[in-house]
């Protein structure tokens, strides 16, 4: 293992551990953005269908450059790509929520509720990262984020307060994956590594912003939070889900049939 | 002009030919696509930054840039991207916005500052947007993405046209 010096904050942070830390943001944004790209061409209606795809590219378009970021510091030769596609589930490095089906509408937005409102307060924080890069990144992304809560949390208001089917769907979608929201703020030494020389954030920091946020959103859209002791975890050590697995089949298999092809 | 007396200014000049893809009445420098430009000999280095990070223009803008610069005779070239400080669409002068609702897009308002997200649809977008056909109030917001990243979809009561609508960012 490389030491790496911060020349920045005089701290030091392994390079390491910078690349896993990279790889929770990049995975979180890959693995939902294709997720989100599942719904192209059989959203409910026509400017959903366009407004997922452009949240999908929005994801995906930060997941390259902070894969990019990685590679870069890892520099093992490979490039973003080669990240994207060549690793295996247990090499992925996002969250347990993300890699979920994508369910019916509800669940679909649900999620994008609970993810978009993290990802803003994460973005938010990263853009005081003393990597200019990943500040500069996280500008940009949480622009885009902001497009993204709105989009989401409008919907969960017109679900929650549309018909019984509406509600009923987006109340299963709350029960479903609430268990899966304690992951995000969970904070290991990779995190507290990143906090500490100020490459990157400690997630609980904006908890309490979070569970302020999206409670006030179901609460006006009169969803209940289940009442639930049970936590899921290990996306970011790699323990995954078996959904995982089967999405990465489709997403990888062009790249993995036909190594280094270009057009 | 010859390659190696560029000045930044030549060179942004050269820039302004070329068009957005998806947007095509806009240069990349109208657009505050363009950050930089440096001319070593007849070498040049650009400086771009993305609009969205997301982006699916940004490559076939740094290959036209490279052949626009390519045919004024600059031998090497080099297009970085940078992401700091983020693109806004504040940065299109008076002049573009009035080119975009010419073309059909109506221009963006000012891009919101403050750090609070409205729960629902933003202010900004609740406000009136201007039909770009017919020039009536009476339209409505129907989605903030639209058929780029950059691009909502309005829809004109009076008139009865869609329209897009450049997001503000």
């Amino acid at each position: 293992m490389t030491a790496f010096t911060n020349a920045d904050s005089g701290k030091s942070a392994r390079s390491d551990d910078r690349v896993e830390y990279l790889l929770r943001l990049a995975d979180d944004r890959l693995v939902l953005g294709h997720r989100l790209s599942e719904w192209c061409g059989h959203a409910p209606i026509l400017e959903e269908d366009i407004a997922l795809a452009n949240i999908a590219l929005d994801l995906i378009g930060q997941a390259n450059l902070l894969l990019g970021l990685a590679a870069k510091i890892e520099s093992r030769g490979r490039d973003a790509d080669g990240l994207a596609y060549l690793r295996d589930a247990i090499d992925f490095r996002n969250a347990l929520l993300v890699e979920l089906p994508k369910g019916d509408f509800g669940v679909t937005i649900v999620r994008q509720l609970f993810y978009a409102v993290f990802a803003m307060l994460q973005a938010e924080a990263l853009q005081r990262s003393t990597d200019q890069d990943v500040a500069g990144v996280a500008a940009k992304a949480v622009k885009e984020f902001r497009y993204h809560v709105r989009h989401s949390a409008d919907w969960v208001l017109k679900l929650g307060a549309g018909t019984t089917e509406s509600h009923a769907r987006a109340q299963n979608a709350v029960n479903e994956l609430w268990p899966y929201t304690g992951e995000l703020f969970l904070a290991d030494d990779v995190d507290r590594a990143a906090a500490e020389s100020r490459f990157g954030v400690d997630p609980s920091e904006f908890e309490s912003s979070w569970q302020s946020t999206v409670r006030d959103v179901l609460a006006r859209a009169g969803l209940a939070i289940p009442e639930t002791a049970y936590m899921q975890r290990g996306g970011r050590q790699g323990r995954h889900t078996e959904h995982l697995g089967h999405m990465l089949a489709e997403m990888q298999i062009v790249a993995r049939s036909h190594p280094g092809a270009s057009w | 002009m010859s390659a190696a007396d560029a000045t930044r200014d030549d060179i942004f000049e050269i820039l302004d030919a070329v068009k957005d893809p998806e947007v095509p009445v806009l240069s990349v420098v109208e657009l505050g696509i363009v950050r930089g430009a440096r001319v070593e000999g007849n070498a040049v280095t650009i400086t771009v930054t993305p609009t969205y990070s997301g982006c699916p223009a940004m490559r076939v803008i740094e290959e036209d840039i490279r052949s626009a610069l390519l045919s004024h005779g600059f031998g090497v070239i080099h297009v970085e991207t940078v992401y700091a400080p983020a693109w806004t669409t504040d940065w299109l002068s008076t002049e573009a916005k009035q080119k975009l609702e010419a073309y059909g897009i109506a221009p963006p308002g000012p891009a919101p500052r403050d750090s609070l997200v409205s729960l629902t649809r933003s202010p900004a977008a609740a406000q009136r947007l201007r039909c770009p056909y017919c020039h009536s109030l009476e339209t409505e917001l129907r989605s903030e993405f639209g058929s780029t990243a950059c691009k909502a979809i309005a829809y004109c009561t009076k008139c009865n046209q869609p329209f897009e609508v450049f997001k503000a960012l």
